[in-house]
């Protein structure tokens, strides 16, 4: 399996992804799965991976054992340090405020053939270039029956691991670049898309949403293309009782990216719809992104300030104290290919609100769902849940019994469906 | 002679419009005028024209022998004289056959049974009223609002004079009955009470057109083979379903308009039922015993008690919110509050709130208008709160006037 991120190091819905689905697949009997990742790029990485010096050991290779799961799951490493979701262009300008910290380079070199480069440069393309090169030298070494890439930073890797091995290539698409730019899709990222997906003896989208889009905007054929939803790990840390609130006022959040993807800006106007008829209320945007300064200057011109505030980027356990501070979660998204985090509020017991043009909306049924250009509902909504506790109460009950629901490992059910398929079709090709 | 009685019931509700928190105070008007439209002309078009035609063709082919009974909301009957007036005038075509027997329920068709008998009596005379006016007939049978039955609410339609109740049989109701007979209120022996054969009657409402159903396909001949197998002493038959079942639920090309122009003469030539009326029903039947309910009934599954409408707490609390206007609305006269008061107690806009989803038929949820209960919830509230806010406005109103009044009255004094 080839990747971007692995936990505890992750910065979106991906790496969390990747990391419930592996642990989903830990469990089928029949399933090995050996994740490989470059370098990744936060601070815990460090006490739970060895890192060995890239010129004598290109490949670092160590087992990762699961707590009460049967089988060990191997991480096997590549050096690098990436933003995954971003645009090449985007890149330097997003490292900036992204959690992500830049790790020293380490210089690899593998059996003598590949060589890295020390230096993380600028240039994303020629990084995924040589993890594909490191790709195809781990499809050397390893015995394996498929190959599983997610998202498009990997594909490059598991077409090369298909060349050199033959087996049936799978890719996983997390999202497209249309939902990552907004309409302006990169030539470069949509070209190692199609590519990836030409090269797929089976595609797994995340929802029909992304499944239409890769079918239309791609024109792969419709059969290839399956759709495996995501789900969420079970919250098994003990909530320590509500998190006490310094203000007796009702907090209505966004928490994630503050990019034109996530729609930041439907959020800002609906609050101020909200604000003007009712006071007992407070809007919190957590999180960081091109749109932030932006964001910041509307609030200011609606002279919502008072009412609004920024947090800057959450991480662990700030998130979570941030849900347990919430009455109302709203994902407003222009275009989400899945969406894990309101699966997360709602195991917090947090009424979500999430747009139509999620994936997530999909499948849950304890959400209010609205477009995200409809700032009225999405006020009309916020209104509804702080006005009514019974409305309020119920969303939260029920919402976190339907999350319950949705597990891992029946989306590994379902993965390991498109792989016995994929061996089949690679199979009766080959005689 | 055994008997079948075919109940159709025909409902529209006035759907609501889509009504903003920040509407609230602001708007007066609650409908969605556009959907209302569409659906009442849908129907129109898919079942009630084309079914109409054909049972007045089967009462002319069967000279008086076919017989069928309607039960159709008011908020429907509004809605024909705006949208679709040749449907009531194919209705009463229906009803100058002579075979045909209207019978009556709350005006709205809302929940009143359960918790405002004032309004519960006032909606029900308003009914008849209608079915008088139109079809020149004053109905003596009741069905009330999804066969809700308890032996209270009998005893209120015994009291308003009607002859017999059409009731759900469901299993608490039932017990170790059979539905297939008559039998009596608890309070007023008076009240004949009917009971519907949930079995036969959702074999055509919902499980028709179903492949997996071990039934299916099910035609005229086979229905009739099922008829009779019933026992020999269970006499009465109540069939009982949405006339929207023919054309819209079941689609034509299920074949349910062949079964239904088939069913009267294979009834006749392979059975020894016939088709009557009930109010003809309970003229030539004694009721066999007391039948005791001493809480409300309940509509379509046999799973909870008013739960499709009042099974979660959306719903109740909407009910009850709207339940606490009800004294204030009694002494208030005002045409517009008055009509629209009626029209925010129709059944379905608790239906709409129902995170029920046991239901097996669900083209009933098909009918929604709404996203999601917790949607519907807030929009419904959103009204009720505007409504609200109106009435307060014009009670003030009023006893500004009012002393206004006596002011002048003390001045001249």
């Amino acid at each position: 399996m080839f990747g971007w991120e692995f936990p505890p190091n992750i910065s979106g819905g991906l790496g969390t992804a990747c990391y419930g689905l592996t642990r989903g697949l830990s469990k089928l009997s029949d399933v090995d799965v050996t994740f490989v990742v470059p370098k990744a790029f936060g601070d815990e990485d460090q006490s739970t991976m060895t890192l060995i010096g890239a010129s004598d050991v290109p490949i670092i290779n160590r087992k990762l054992k699961f707590r009460d799961f049967t089988r060990a799951l191997e991480c096997v490493e590549v050096s690098s340090s990436l933003v995954p979701y971003v645009d090449p262009e985007d890149y330097a300008r997003q490292r900036s405020y992204t959690v992500a910290e830049t790790k020293s380079w380490i210089e690899t070199d593998s059996q003598g053939k590949v060589k890295f480069t020390g230096k993380y440069g600028p240039d994303l393309l020629a990084e995924i270039a040589r993890y594909a090169l490191v790709a195809n030298v781990i499809a050397q070494d390893r015995e394996f029956d498929l190959i599983h890439a997610h998202d498009w930073l990997a594909y490059p890797a598991g077409i090369a691991a298909k060349q050199i091995s033959g087996k049936p290539l799978v890719i996983h698409v997390h999202a497209t670049d249309f939902d990552r730019s907004g309409g302006r899709v990169n030539p470069d990222v949509f070209a190692i898309e199609k590519q990836g997906m030409e090269a797929a003896d089976k595609i797994i989208t995340v929802s029909n949403l992304t499944r239409q889009v890769v079918i239309d905007k791609y024109g792969v054929d419709p059969a290839k293309v399956v759709t495996v939803y995501n789900a969420v790990e079970p919250n098994l840390k003990r909530q320590t009782g509500p998190f006490k609130k310094g203000i007796n006022e009702k907090v209505v959040t966004f928490l994630g990216r503050i990019t034109t993807q996530k729609g930041p800006e439907y959020f800002v106007e609906a609050a101020s719809r909200v604000l003007k008829d009712f006071d007992n209320v407070r809007f919190v945007m957590a999180g960081s992104g091109d749109m932030m300064n932006r964001m910041v200057r509307r609030v200011a011109e609606l002279k919502l300030s008072g009412k609004f505030h920024f947090t800057g980027f959450l991480k662990g356990d700030d998130v979570l104290q941030m849900l347990q501070m919430s009455d109302v979660y709203i994902m407003p998204s222009v275009s989400e290919p899945f969406g894990i985090s309101p699966l997360e509020a709602m195991q917090a017991r947090v009424p979500v609100i999430i747009s139509r043009q999620s994936g997530v909306a999909e499948i849950l049924t304890n959400a209010i769902k609205v477009d995200y250009w409809d700032v009225d509902a999405m006020a009309d909504a916020i209104h509804g849940i702080l006005a009514h506790p019974k409305l309020s109460r119920m969303l939260a009950r029920q919402g976190r019994k339907e999350v319950h629901n949705l597990t891992w490992e029946d989306s590994a059910i379902g993965v390991r469906r498109v792989y016995q398929s994929a061996v089949q079709m690679n199979e009766s090709v080959l005689n | 002679m055994k008997s079948i009685n075919l109940f159709f019931q025909v409902h529209q509700p006035i759907r609501l419009t889509r009504f903003r928190f920040f509407d609230i105070g602001n708007s007066e008007y609650f409908y969605d005028d556009y959907q209302n439209e569409y659906f009442t002309r849908q129907a129109t078009e898919s079942c009630y024209l084309p079914a109409n035609k054909l049972l007045l063709d089967l009462i002319s082919r069967h000279q008086g022998k076919f017989k069928v009974t309607f039960s159709i909301s008011g908020t429907a009957i509004d809605q024909f004289k705006i949208y679709a007036p040749e449907v009531l005038e194919s209705f009463r075509e229906l009803a100058a056959t002579g075979c045909v027997e209207f019978v009556a329920e709350t005006y709205s068709r809302s929940l009143a049974s359960l918790n405002d008998k004032t309004e519960f009596r006032k909606q029900l005379e308003q009914h008849a009223n209608a079915m008088a006016a139109i079809f020149g007939v004053r109905p003596t049978v009741f069905a009330n609002t999804g066969l809700i039955y308890s032996d209270e609410i009998g005893a209120m339609v015994a009291e308003m004079g009607y002859k017999a109740i059409l009731a759900q049989g469901s299993p608490h109701i039932l017990e170790w009955r059979s539905p297939n007979y008559l039998y009596r209120n608890a309070l007023q022996p008076s009240l004949s009470v009917l009971l519907k054969n949930s079995q036969l009657s959702d074999d055509l409402a919902f499980r028709f057109s179903d492949p997996n159903w071990s039934g299916w396909p099910l035609d005229a001949k086979k229905f009739v083979s099922w008829l009779n197998k019933i026992p020999e002493q269970e006499k009465i038959i109540n069939l009982f379903m949405d006339y929207e079942t023919f054309g819209e639920r079941q689609k034509p090309e299920a074949g349910i308009f062949d079964f239904l122009s088939a069913l009267p003469s294979a009834v006749f030539k392979k059975s020894s039922f016939k088709f009557s009326t009930p109010a003809e029903t309970v003229e030539q039947y004694q009721p066999v015993d007391v039948l005791r309910a001493s809480h409300p009934g309940y509509n379509g599954k046999e799973t909870a008690q008013l739960s499709d409408w009042l099974g979660n707490d959306l719903q109740r609390e909407a009910f009850e919110n709207l339940s606490k206007l009800s004294h204030q609305m009694h002494n208030c006269d005002h045409a517009s509050l008055l009509k629209d008061w009626q029209y925010l107690q129709t059944k379905d806009h608790f239906f709409y709130m129902s995170t029920n989803h046991v239901h097996d038929d669900h083209s009933l949820v098909a009918f929604n208008p709404y996203d999601s209960p917790y949607d519907a919830f807030i929009n419904y509230m959103n009204v009720l709160n505007d409504f609200t806010i109106r009435l307060e406005r014009f009670a003030e109103k009023e006893q500004h006037q009012m002393i206004q009044y006596k002011k002048k009255i003390l001045a001249f004094a």
